[in-house]
């Protein structure tokens, strides 16, 4: 398992004092504390992203030696380090990132001296410049540093050791320290999806568990494509995978631990359970019991065992649950008024009420992790998602296509993933969309893709 | 619960089979079933038909019971709806009526949806239209511990367009008997 060579991110500060004496970078992890003077954009729901120009550099090496990465030597990994930075930058529409094809590429002495004459005159307004060294035990050191070129001055700098395979990690993370400093916003490109790979023609059609990170890399199938898997949920410290399987026939919840590729039964009902969610501090489990022809949800703990607690009593079907941040209240599904709405509850089941009015159906509803918004699948005539404030008011449509459904928030509440399906062929994909509406964009997958599941940020 | 993965995959051939014959006995039935075909599913996966040479199906297998059926093991629903109308009782009396005179004979009844709807929703409907159909069954003397229920919400389309012809075909409960 991955998990265990996750290693002390961010806290190679006292390392790096004296590994990197002799004239090389010393990344110095402090505390993104914005100077005087420092940049300040502020990001809000309904302006337009910012059209800042950042000039993203390829990381220098000090020795230019092989690495086991499957991106080269140390020279070589540092153009690839400059390129998911970019990447991540330029695919979500914050930024109008360049480089590093087509940039100078400063020396390894350079990395905390920048030529700010140079990037001025290319009309830079920041500066992304970075480092990575080969350490004797194989693992590597990646520094990051982003300057404001028109003030002359570094706005935030990190550093981070991580073993070869983790080395588009530290890519991630520095995309992630400098989305932030610059949109005031939480960090989310270091993170996974996991979700739904679909092959083969539409009535014979497999479904698998799959994972990949937050931008399409480190693609894996969890299931072979026996049994239709449909739904997952990453757990809060992405331990497991909770998602529906026909594995016994009868669609059932099972819990998929990543670290054994071991999955179970979360609770065996005799019945089809199904809409697996985790609430967010981990503890418990909500999944939605279909019998007689209605639909429930219930609540048990994660742990197992335990009698699992009825939250609905219908009429009609009761389903999904997306928990508050705060995991007080619980926003879900229902068709007891005749057609599919969306409901808030109490966390205990308690105080039941419809929040949509707003005409045509709604379905999927999926809390912000930042508490301000619910996604949604919106349906009348065609499917498309939308977001709402928790009391039902502000509904916005972010997207308009024929079948766009099942939304799922970044770790910070500001993009939204969710599944398009094609007309008549039926093919699925995977996109994205900020809360503007504006930057949508499709992630890279190797096959269809439906039921994106974002997890956190990476502990 | 379906018992073990070997009569799994068997129901599932057999609705493979049901489709071709239910597709065909169709424009017999009439009703909201279209008159568009299913596309061929392919060659068959499996030998569990019942065939018996040039005789016809075995008495009281799956085939026999595709065969008297002539659509009539599948019903059809209405948009969003899982109401059993007078046309879906006649073809649940005629089911009936076979499970009757096969009493060791189980069944499982498939819920099935169309594409315009999400798809867990969509799961917990097709559950839904199961279950009518085996409520419905019930109320004419099955006994209904000889029926379990499978929903496969929009996963499984019989009709493959995006359009209300095809939809109204894939909005649909099958009643496949287990051999």
């Amino acid at each position: 398992m991955k998990i265990t060579r996750v290693l002390a991110l961010g806290l190679m500060l006292t390392v790096s004092g004296t590994a990197f004496a002799q004239g090389a970078p010393a990344p110095v992890v402090t505390p993104p504390a914005p100077q005087d003077g420092g940049l300040e954009v502020t990001v809000s729901d309904d302006s337009a992203w910012n059209d800042l120009g950042i000039a993203i550099t390829s990381f220098a090496t000090d020795q230019d030696v092989p690495t086991r990465t499957n991106a080269g030597t140390t020279a070589q990994l540092g153009r690839a380090l400059a390129q998911v930075v970019a990447g991540d930058l330029k695919n979500n529409g914050l930024f109008k990132p360049s480089g590093p094809d087509g940039l100078p590429q400063p020396a390894y002495g350079q990395i905390q001296a920048p030529d700010y004459v140079t990037w001025a005159s290319r009309s830079a307004d920041m500066l992304v410049q970075g480092f990575v060294r080969a350490g004797g035990d194989g693992n590597l050191t990646i520094g990051c540093y982003l300057y404001d070129v028109q003030l002359k001055q570094q706005l935030v700098k990190g550093g981070w050791q991580v073993p070869p395979s983790d080395w588009r990690r530290a890519a991630h993370k520095c995309a992630d320290m400098v989305y932030s400093r610059l949109s005031g916003e939480s960090p989310f490109f270091d993170s996974k999806i996991a979700y739904i790979a679909e092959t083969g023609p539409k009535n014979h059609r497999m479904k698998r568990l799959a994972i990949m990170d937050s931008d399409g890399a480190n693609h894996r199938f969890l299931t072979s494509g026996q049994s239709m898997a449909l739904t997952p949920r990453y757990s809060p410290d992405y331990s497991k995978i909770l998602y529906l399987s026909y594995l016994n026939g009868q669609p059932s919840i099972y819990s998929y631990d990543l670290a054994t590729d071991r999955q179970t039964l979360i609770a065996r009902t005799g019945a089809p359970t199904l809409a697996p969610r985790w609430s967010p501090d981990g503890k418990w489990v909500l999944y939605s019991m279909a019998k007689g022809g209605t639909t429930d949800i219930y609540r048990i703990s994660s742990a197992g065992g335990g009698t699992p607690q009825r939250l609905t009593n219908g009429p009609g079907i009761n389903i999904g649950g997306s928990y508050s941040p705060n995991g007080s209240q619980i926003v879900f599904e229902s068709d007891r008024s005749g057609s599919q709405q969306i409901y808030v509850m109490n966390s205990d089941g308690s105080n039941q009420r419809r929040i949509s009015f707003f005409g045509g159906r709604a379905a999927t509803p999926e809390w912000s992790p930042r508490g301000d918004q619910i996604a949604f699948t919106h349906i009348a005539g065609n499917l498309r998602v939308a977001v709402m404030n928790p009391n039902g008011g502000g509904m916005r449509h972010l997207t308009d296509s024929w079948q766009d459904e099942a939304p799922t928030w970044s770790p910070n509440g500001r993009i939204v993933q969710f599944f398009r399906t094609t007309k008549s062929t039926g093919v699925a994909s995977i996109w994205q969309v900020d809360l503007t509406g504006r930057n949508e964009r499709k992630l890279p997958t190797p096959v269809g893709a439906s039921d994106p599941a974002w997890g956190p940020i990476r502990p | 619960m379906p018992s073990s993965l070997s009569s799994l995959r068997i129901t599932r051939v057999g609705a493979t089979a049901l489709v071709v014959a239910g597709a065909l006995a169709i424009s017999a039935c009439g009703k909201k079933a279209p008159a568009q075909l299913p596309p061929d599913p392919g060659p068959a996966t499996s030998t569990e038909t019942g065939q018996t040479g040039s005789y016809g199906p075995v008495a009281g297998s799956q085939a026999d019971f595709v065969a008297k059926m002539m659509g009539a093991d599948t019903i059809y629903f209405a948009l969003d709806d899982s109401a059993v109308d007078a046309e879906d009782q006649t073809a649940l009396a005629k089911q009936a009526q076979w499970l009757q005179q096969y009493p060791n004979k189980r069944a499982t009844i498939e819920g099935h949806c169309d594409e315009r709807g999400t798809r867990e929703y969509n799961i917990a409907l097709g559950e839904r239209r199961a279950n009518a159909a085996k409520n419905y069954l019930a109320s004419l003397g099955i006994d209904p511990s000889r029926i379990t229920t499978v929903s496969y919400g929009k996963e499984r389309p019989i009709a493959l367009g995006s359009d209300e012809a095809s939809w109204a075909q894939n909005r649909r409960a099958v009643t496949v008997t287990i051999d």
